[in-house]
């Protein structure tokens, strides 16, 4: 096991290399004058162009340069956004609960009633509801998410106005937070009717941004399960005289979920595409929104470091998911 | 002489028949068939779009603001799916629209194939160092969100619906490069492959002629995902501001504009949103349906 996990993580490295060399190009291959594209809308003297050239180090080479990157990048340093002042890796972990606290509803949402929804269109194949609920996954498997959003908005926001229109609570609840997990804090905070207006803030987004995951989740249960139910030894469970809901649930969905977990994990990067179009719809301060709103801004330090951290926490996630395999599977873990 | 006409007959007949069994395949799939028959009348709309849409798009019309679809009260006989904040008929715009998003998937397939198909091709051929130096290159390629990196690469180059295309092309084509290269190496092993290279046959022939014919099924399938993939991608970017440019009639950058009218005018937002679905719907119902005639190990013999 130790084995497996020293190659896995080794792979990485090329990786991680390949990642920040994307980000610390991004900026030298903006066109125009870097240190004028960073000074932003200030004028500059020449004087203090040729300071700040000197400063940010873009008179010397570009290999000089990368290695000054890294090395900053390796001590948490990821320059300063042009806007806020604030610098940039304290910005993202600021925003990144956010996100994750949405993402994690999200898949939650897509797991629970994606599973089981695969599972029964299995057995039941063929029948009326298979094929209806096959045909809504590969609905929500073809949404233009950020099109869903704005449906969903105009029917529960301001038609029945069930549910607010954008932002992660009402502003007339305020408490600092400690998990970064707005549920959770609301709860901390004691605060009557907070932790309601945190849900409500929450459940658009989470449908909206778990549609595509939902649709996919259960498209793949349906077809591993399928797989698994014509196996021998499932057959044989039967023969035992097991009742259905033993077989098809213990039996056969545990082999069956592999390839799901597998699914599950590879719908992290698409979490993120989504969950870019999912806040600026829901003005949700996540790091989607934030990217969003510095690519607009062109501000660029901060595009270049998001796009590192994002890339960043696509790769260990999809390390774990890959060590996770390893772990239910030990097949995977000898072949190497 | 005869014999090479016996030769190219029996060529023939073979296609043929390869065909109708694909046919036989795909046609047991209602799905399939209907997303087949909704994508052929969206690309003669779009190839007819000046014939069928009864106006120009970016004709305003500036006794009509945001007149609703025919059936609601208040609506102009004139427009049937209504007008936007400007006047314009919403039918002819949607319309116009298809040519961009047929376009676009067009366009991305081409270029992404062409490359993820040469890229695997050579990777999957020849191994080595090469091989895995461009996969570890390809491997930073899938660890961004695919919108966000085609994100930074228009704002690189500028928002516009050719750099939208291009880095949206440039996102996919690890995908191809994967599926080409692990199809490669599997069909390398065979004994057609070592036949043909005792023969005498070349690299590139060998590649281009032997083995990448066999290598088809799998790359079908990931043109049609990739295709509703591309529109799906370019729609949002559009309506992130990052694509097609208004007044374009591009499905995502009307709904861009449409946002505002989220209170007012139902029709503005869900008209566009809901051309994109059912085409991205059909592409995938096709799409399905590729799948399982084209891969053998699903079929139910």
């Amino acid at each position: 096991m130790l084995r497996f996990l020293l190659s896995r993580i080794l792979l990485l490295i090329p990786t991680f290399i390949g990642i920040s060399i994307v980000s610390f190009g991004f900026i030298r291959m903006l066109p125009g004058d870097p240190v004028l594209l960073m000074a932003g809308e200030r004028s500059l003297t020449p004087e203090r162009h040729a300071a700040l050239l000197k400063l940010l180090g873009f008179d010397r080479p570009l290999w000089e340069q990368y290695l000054g990157y890294l090395w900053k990048l390796l001590q948490g340093d990821l320059g300063i956004s042009l806007k806020t002042k604030i610098p940039v890796a304290q910005e993202f972990l600021t925003l990144f609960p956010a996100t994750i606290e949405l993402s994690l509803c999200a898949v939650i949402f897509a797991i629970v009633l994606g599973i089981p929804a695969g599972v029964l269109a299995a057995v039941r194949r063929g029948t009326v509801f298979d094929h209806s609920v096959m045909g809504t996954a590969l609905i929500g498997f073809s949404m233009p998410i950020f099109w869903w959003g704005l449906l969903l908005i105009i029917l529960f926001s301001v038609t029945l106005q069930w549910t607010p229109v954008s932002g992660r609570i009402a502003l007339t609840y305020f408490f600092q937070p400690v998990t970064g997990f707005m549920l959770i804090d609301s709860l901390i905070s004691g605060q009557a009717g907070a932790f309601k207006s945190a849900a409500r803030h929450l459940i658009l987004p989470t449908i909206v941004l778990g549609t595509i995951p939902l649709g996919v989740i259960a498209r793949q249960t349906r077809s591993a399960m399928l797989e698994v139910l014509g196996d021998d030894y499932v057959r044989t469970a039967r023969a035992k005289g097991l009742s259905t809901v033993r077989v098809v649930g213990i039996h056969a969905l545990r082999n069956a979920l592999i390839p799901v977990i597998t699914t599950i994990g590879l719908q992290v990067g698409t979490l993120l595409a989504g969950a870019i179009l999912t806040e600026t719809i829901f003005s949700w301060p996540g790091v989607g929104k934030w990217m969003i709103d510095a690519i607009s801004r062109r501000d660029y330090p901060s595009v270049q470091g998001g796009l590192l951290l994002i890339a960043g926490v696509v790769m260990v996630v999809n390390l774990i998911v890959d060590l996770l395999y390893g772990l239910t599977d030990p097949r995977i873990r000898y072949r190497s | 002489m005869s014999d090479a006409v016996i030769v190219s007959d029996a060529r023939k007949g073979g296609k043929m028949a390869l065909l109708s069994e694909f046919w036989d395949y795909f046609s047991e799939s209602r799905g399939a068939v209907a997303g087949l028959v909704v994508f052929v009348a969206v690309c003669l709309i779009a190839i007819f779009a000046d014939a069928v849409a009864p106006y120009l798009p970016q004709e305003q019309y500036r006794d009509a603001f945001l007149k609703p679809p025919f059936w609601q009260e208040g609506a102009d006989p004139r427009f049937i799916l209504g007008t936007d904040a400007v006047g314009r008929d919403i039918l002819s715009r949607l319309i116009y629209g298809s040519r961009y998003s047929l376009f676009i998937g067009v366009i991305v397939v081409t270029i992404s194939m062409l490359l993820g198909v040469t890229i695997g091709l050579l990777t999957g051929f020849f191994r080595g160092a090469f091989d895995n130096a461009v996969m570890r290159v390809m491997d930073v390629f899938l660890s961004f969100p695919s919108l966000l990196l085609a994100l930074v690469l228009v704002a690189l180059l500028g928002p516009s619906l050719t750099n939208a295309m291009i880095a949206i092309a440039l996102i996919q084509q690890p995908h191809y490069v994967r599926l080409t290269r692990a199809a490669v190496m599997s069909e390398m092993g065979k004994d057609y492959v070592t036949a043909a290279r005792v023969a005498g046959v070349g690299n590139i022939r060998l590649m281009l002629v032997t083995i990448l014919p066999n290598c088809m099924g799998p790359l079908i399938v990931q043109a049609a995902l990739s295709f509703s993939d591309a529109i799906l991608a370019a729609a949002a970017l559009g309506f992130l501001g990052m694509g097609a440019q208004p007044p374009t009639p591009e499905w995502g950058t009307m709904l861009a504009d449409a946002r505002e009218y989220v209170t007012r005018a139902w029709w503005v937002v869900t008209m566009p949103g809901l051309a994109i679905l059912i085409t991205v719907l059909a592409i995938n119902l096709m799409g399905d349906g590729l799948r399982d005639a084209l891969d053998p190990r699903l079929r139910r013999s």
